[in-house]
């Protein structure tokens, strides 16, 4: 007896899967010399799975205190069988997984693939960019290190200097004044319930527009009247698959040669260790504010400073509004705008590691 | 039967305003208290008695310590000349804490690469304002940082 179409016969029997199996076998991608892009949004959806998968398991082990985190964590590497392999996964997955996410969202911006009427798909997927931010931020203090704790308390501080509302806000994150046990317990909900339940809603609505819409085509390859396509299923899958094998390929090597330090536990009464930095993907951000004058005219330069990067945050969540006539005069600016803003943040992640740590 | 329509919309209007007003009351029934919740619960407010920040001669000239001043970190500067200064170590650029550096003879915070002299003031980097000094004072074996007389 063959089992697949017993069994799909008793399902369908019950439950019409006929769109489905014909959105399966209809669905195509197009093929063109960009379609290289199109890939990396699976690849970071790979990331994000490995991020579930192994952070289920650290949860077995992994206790949410001031006095235990540490301990539980240096548990997790040394006792536990695999333990090792299982968080030094879920930290390089964490950052290759940041690192996807920009190369999507820079490919989806520079092939303008959020023009109507994909506006949605770019609003969920900068939604799903803070989140990842998000959920590394938070995450960064769960292990309770001295850098973590030194990293928290900077970007806790920073959110403290939106008017009006700042000290709630950082009084919020904290759970008090100061950073402590509380909060730990706080950004390990945030990490563990909060991020991952809004994430999954807004993955869900993310992917089920791409679906919807199909993929975008780059403005200048739309007009093609030799336009090729793929099949989804089984072509692009499978290439999908390739990729995500080279991806685990890759993830096991680094896990396995650079496990992820722990570094040495946070102490409140101890002073900030020279050359802090927070991670990679927040460096940038980092190494301006550590340039910028104590002033700028009147107004305090690390307020200047955020309220830059706060107004850098806004403007990419609105870029698809932004960019009414993406092929003319104002679209081909927005894409050098683009250009600019990648080399500002390649440029100052670079300076941020080459600066000198004490002066 | 006009006086009726009319009667009848009145009494839509009623219950409409009746049923949004019972969910308005709802929705701040519930989400007043969840506010509440998510704000810790005030501590004794700020640290206001005096503390023993280290002991006599557990400090050599020309270096610093961190003590714990109530929630927040204490620095105590015992300085090349021999004189005892307390500062509050939270750095006034983003909180980080700072500490002495015996090379420089002044208060280094090594996340920004903020400077500050043996007054308090910021003289280089991106602090915005100088640190707050408490008065230290000498009582038996220890050294005494009180916050509350101010500085």
């Amino acid at each position: 007896m063959r089992l697949f179409p017993s069994l799909y016969g008793w399902v369908s029997e019950r439950l019409d899967v006929t769109p489905l199996v014909y959105l399966v076998k209809k669905k195509s991608v197009p093929a063109h010399r960009h379609s290289l892009w199109y890939y990396t949004g699976g690849m970071t959806l790979f990331f994000f799975g490995v991020q579930v998968a192994t952070g289920i398991l650290l949860l077995l082990y992994y206790r949410p205190s001031a006095e235990a985190a540490y301990e539980s964590v240096q548990f997790i590497m040394t006792e536990v069988k695999f333990g090792w392999l299982i968080r030094s996964l879920h930290s390089w997955s964490a950052n290759l997984m940041i690192g996807a996410i920009f190369v999507h969202m820079f490919s989806a911006f520079f092939m303008k693939a959020y023009r109507k009427p994909r506006e949605l798909t770019w609003f969920s997927g900068a939604f799903l960019l803070f989140l990842s931010l998000a959920f590394g931020f938070s995450g960064y203090l769960l292990p309770w290190n001295k850098l973590a704790y030194f990293a928290t308390k900077v970007g806790t501080d920073i959110a403290s200097q939106v008017p009006v509302l700042g000290h709630s806000i950082l009084v919020f994150l904290r759970g008090g004044e100061e950073v402590s046990g509380a909060t730990l317990t706080r950004f390990f909900g945030f990490h563990v319930a909060i991020l991952p339940a809004a994430a999954t809603f807004l993955l869900l609505l993310h992917l089920l527009l791409v679906q919807v819409q199909g993929m975008s085509v780059p403005p200048a390859l739309e007009k093609n009247p030799n336009a090729k396509s793929i099949p989804f299923f089984p072509n692009f899958l499978l290439r999908d698959l390739l990729g995500w094998l080279l991806a685990l390929l890759l993830l096991v090597v680094l896990a396995s040669i650079f496990p992820w330090e722990l570094g040495e536990k946070a102490d409140p009464l101890a002073p900030a260790p020279a050359g802090i930095k927070p991670e990679w993907y927040f460096v940038f951000m980092f190494q301006t504010l550590k340039l910028l004058p104590a002033e700028i005219w009147f107004i305090p330069g690390e307020l200047a400073g955020i309220a830059a990067f706060t107004l850098g945050g806004v403007l990419l969540f609105l870029v698809p509004l932004l960019d009414k006539n993406p092929t003319g005069r104002w679209g081909r600016w927005i894409s050098r705008l683009g250009w600019m803003v990648a080399a500002y943040i390649v440029a100052f992640t670079i300076l941020g590691y080459l600066w000198p740590a004490a002066k | 039967m006009a006086s009726e329509g009319t009667e009848k919309k009145t009494r839509r209007e009623f219950l409409n305003f009746i049923l949004g007003g019972g969910f308005t009351a709802l929705f701040g029934a519930v989400f007043y208290p969840v506010l509440r919740f998510v704000m810790p619960p005030a501590k004794s407010e700020a640290f206001g008695g005096s503390v023993s920040a280290a002991r006599i001669g557990e400090l050599p000239p020309n270096s610093g310590k961190i003590f714990p001043l109530g929630e927040s970190p204490g620095l105590l500067v015992h300085t090349a000349e021999g004189e005892y200064k307390a500062f509050s170590a939270v750095c006034t650029h983003l909180s980080c804490t700072v500490q002495y550096r015996p090379d420089l003879g002044h208060i280094w915070c090594a996340c920004h690469n903020g400077h500050y002299d043996l007054t308090g003031k910021n003289v280089a980097g991106p602090p915005p304002r100088p640190l707050t000094e408490y008065p230290v004072t000498l009582s038996g074996d220890n050294v005494i940082v009180s916050p509350s007389r101010g500085a």
